[in-house]
C-alpha cells in the first residue's frame, strides 16, 4: 500500500472545472511559482476526490488548485493557500 | 479519559446511539489523502508548540515517548460519511505538551509535514479530549494513517485529527485550515452534522 500512487492525473479536474469555467479546462496550462515547472492541466497530480480535489505540481508538490464540490456549490482556490471562491452550480 | 477494552462501547450501546446523523459504519480504515504521504523518521521527528508570541517548546521522539502514555479507545467519524467504532490508540494527551506553556490563545492550528493544516478551539485539545498518538491497535502508526504520529481529536470529524502532525501553533484569532478554507465547517461536530460552511 505504501508505494501505491494515491494521485490521479489532471484530467480528473475536467468535469468539476467545466461546471464553473466557460472554456475547456483541459486546454489550460499551469506554471509552478515554486519550481518553475510548466505543463498542461493533465500533468498535475490530483488527490481525492474526497474530501476534495487537491491538484499538486508534479515537480515539487506545491498545491496548484483545490476544489470542493457540494450539492449546490463548488469551492475553488487557484494556487494560494486561502481565499477560496464559492460558485453556485445549481 | 478512561481506558476501555475494545468492544466495550459496542456491547453497551446500540448502533443508533453510536452513529452520528448521515454516517455509516465500516470495519475498514479508509485512507484519504490531499498529497503525497510524508515519510518522517522518528530519529528526526520533532513536535513543537508555538505560542501567539512566537515562543516555542519542542520535543524529540524520545522525549515524547518519555511523557506519560495513555491507551484510549474511540469511535471516529469521517466527513465523507464513514464511522469506525472502538479504534484503539496509544499516545500522549495534548494536555501534557501544553502544561507549562503560557498563552492567552483561544485557538490552535495543527500543522503537518506536507503542509496540511487544521484549526480548532484550544479548549477542544485540552482536558483529555485530544492526543498525539503513535500506535494504532498495538502497532506503530503507519505513514498512510499519519505515522509516525498524528493528532487524535475523536469528538470532531476526523479531518481535524491531522496526520503527520509536527506543530501546534496557538493563535489569538481563528485561522481556517486546509479544508476549512474551502467550504468545510470551521468546527466539525459530527453529532450536529457540521460538514460544510452552511451547516
Amino acid at each position: 500500500m505504501g508505494d501505491t500512487p494515491l494521485h490521479r492525473d489532471g484530467n480528473w479536474l475536467a468535469g468539476p472545472l467545466s461546471e464553473i469555467l466557460a472554456v475547456e479546462p483541459t486546454r489550460a496550462w499551469w506554471r509552478c511559482p515554486t519550481c518553475g515547472m510548466a505543463g498542461p492541466l493533465a500533468q498535475l497530480h490530483v488527490y481525492g476526490p474526497e474530501p476534495g480535489l487537491t491538484a499538486r505540481c508534479p515537480g515539487c508538490t506545491r498545491v496548484a488548485l483545490r476544489l470542493v464540490k457540494e450539492a449546490d456549490h463548488v469551492w475553488l482556490t487557484m494556487g494560494g493557500a486561502t481565499g477560496a471562491f464559492r460558485f453556485r452550480t445549481a | 479519559m478512561g481506558t476501555f477494552s475494545p468492544g466495550f462501547h459496542g456491547r453497551a450501546r446500540g448502533l443508533a446511539d453510536k452513529l452520528p446523523p448521515g454516517q455509516y459504519p465500516t470495519e475498514s480504515f479508509p485512507v484519504l489523502s490531499a498529497g503525497p504521504t510524508p515519510r518522517v523518521p522518528t530519529e528526526t521527528w520533532t513536535f513543537t508548540v508555538t505560542t501567539e508570541n512566537g515562543d516555542s517548546r519542542g520535543w524529540t521522539w524520545d522525549e515524547m515517548m518519555a511523557l506519560p502514555q495513555e491507551d484510549t479507545v474511540h469511535d471516529i467519524h469521517c466527513v465523507t460519511r464513514w464511522s469506525k467504532f472502538d479504534t484503539p490508540w496509544r499516545g500522549v494527551p495534548v494536555d501534557a505538551f501544553l502544561e507549562d506553556v503560557e498563552t492567552a490563545a483561544d485557538y490552535a492550528v495543527a500543522v503537518s509535514h506536507g503542509g496540511y493544516t487544521t484549526n480548532l478551539p484550544l479548549e477542544d485539545l485540552l482536558d483529555g479530549k485530544a492526543w498525539v498518538v503513535h500506535t494504532y491497535d498495538g502497532f506503530p502508526l503507519s505513514p498512510e494513517h499519519g505515522g509516525p504520529a498524528r493528532l487524535l481529536v475523536p469528538h470532531l470529524y476526523f479531518w481535524k485529527s491531522a496526520k503527520w502532525v509536527r506543530e501546534l501553533r496557538l493563535t489569538l484569532e481563528d485561522e481556517p485550515g486546509f479544508w476549512e478554507s474551502v467550504g468545510y465547517h470551521n468546527y466539525g461536530d459530527p453529532w450536529r452534522e457540521q460538514r460544510t460552511w452552511d451547516d
